[in-house]
């Protein structure tokens, strides 16, 4: 699988916000086997040094980072953060979010597909967090984006895939594009069932670092992603309605009623 | 002149972005700014003379999911 050309691995893209402690943050990537973690840019005073440590641990993870720009309601603010992050990160990859309604994190698409193509224009290589609308990932791919990441349910929600038809419809849509379920999700089932509909990979944070164990459950999910793909490469059954015994009847004993 | 800092109103002498940031506390820091809502990247600081009133931003790495 690759991203913009970088080739990764791992099919886990993992969060780093909301973690117990800065240990359980580099031990829970570590356990995740994530090569790309997803960080942000907020304001810093002079006399603050909490940024500059939290990129030191990052960095000592060595793993690629996908900045995003968490928080912006508007194109103008997204882009401008965006030109922060890639300063900042020394990265062309943005995790691009322009928020539309408080109460769902609901993407405004309109706004995201100007910002993206405005981003694109500029030479970053945009990671649009979208919904599952077709028209509206139809519009991020013109704007120049290579990757699309369709949200499982609002962010945080742990909700899982709130429309795995309309998810399953944008695999079939795009299947050379690469697409990655971001958000929602809240057990490694949710995750399985997203590579099981053939998505390249999976981006989360609060269903780990808000587990009980975020170590155990980082592990969890990476396995269960791990799975999932198996299972799509292996091409599953299909659903049907009546029984088929698995137990072939032929040569089976006559012994009576 | 007055400036405000990630929201805070700070008092200093005439200076560019670059010597106001230094007299802040980020000299060597891991940052990125903005002025008046308009990115200014590092290598453009010290050209930028700074105004009365003008607003800047100055944010680093954080956690983000």
């Amino acid at each position: 699988m690759a991203f913009y050309g970088v080739e990764l691995t791992s099919r886990l893209l993992l969060g780093t916000a909301r973690y117990p402690s800065p240990k359980v943050l580099a031990d829970a990537i570590e356990a995740s086997g994530a090569q790309v973690v997803t960080v942000s840019l907020r304001r810093e005073a002079g006399s603050e040094r909490g940024g500059q440590a939290f990129w030191s641990i990052v960095r000592a993870l060595g793993v690629r980072v996908l900045p995003n720009t968490a928080g912006c309601h508007s194109v103008t603010e997204a882009v401008t953060t965006a030109h922060m992050a890639r300063e900042l990160f020394d990265t062309p990859w943005i995790k691009l979010e322009v928020i539309r309604d408080d109460e769902t994190l609901q993407p405004d698409v309109f706004g995201l597909v100007e910002a993206a193509r405005v981003l694109s224009e500029e030479g970053f290589e945009v990671f649009p967090y979208t919904t599952e609308d077709l028209a509206v990932a139809d519009r991020l791919v013109e704007a120049g984006c290579r990757v699309l990441m369709p949200w499982g349910a609002p962010i945080g929600s742990a909700r899982g895939l709130n429309n795995a038809y309309g998810l399953k419809a944008m695999r079939a849509h795009f299947p050379d594009i690469p697409l990655v379920v971001d958000a929602g999700l809240g057990v490694p089932s949710h995750a399985a069932a997203a590579m099981e509909l053939g998505y390249d990979a999976v981006l989360l944070n609060t269903a780990v670092a808000e587990a009980g164990d975020p170590v155990a459950m980082a592990r969890a999910f990476a396995l269960a992603i791990e799975a999932g793909r198996l299972a799509f490469a292996a091409r599953p059954l299909e659903p049907r309605d009546m029984a088929v015994p698995s137990t072939p009847v032929f040569g089976k004993a006559s012994l009576g009623d | 002149m007055r400036i405000f800092v990630n929201g805070d109103r700070h008092d200093i002498e005439p200076a560019t972005l670059a010597l106001a940031l230094d007299a802040l506390g980020y000299g060597g820091r891991k940052i990125a700014t903005a002025v008046n809502g308009r990115f200014v990247a590092a290598p453009a600081r010290p050209a930028v003379e700074l105004c009365d009133g003008d607003q800047i931003e100055v944010v680093a790495p954080m956690q983000g999911g």
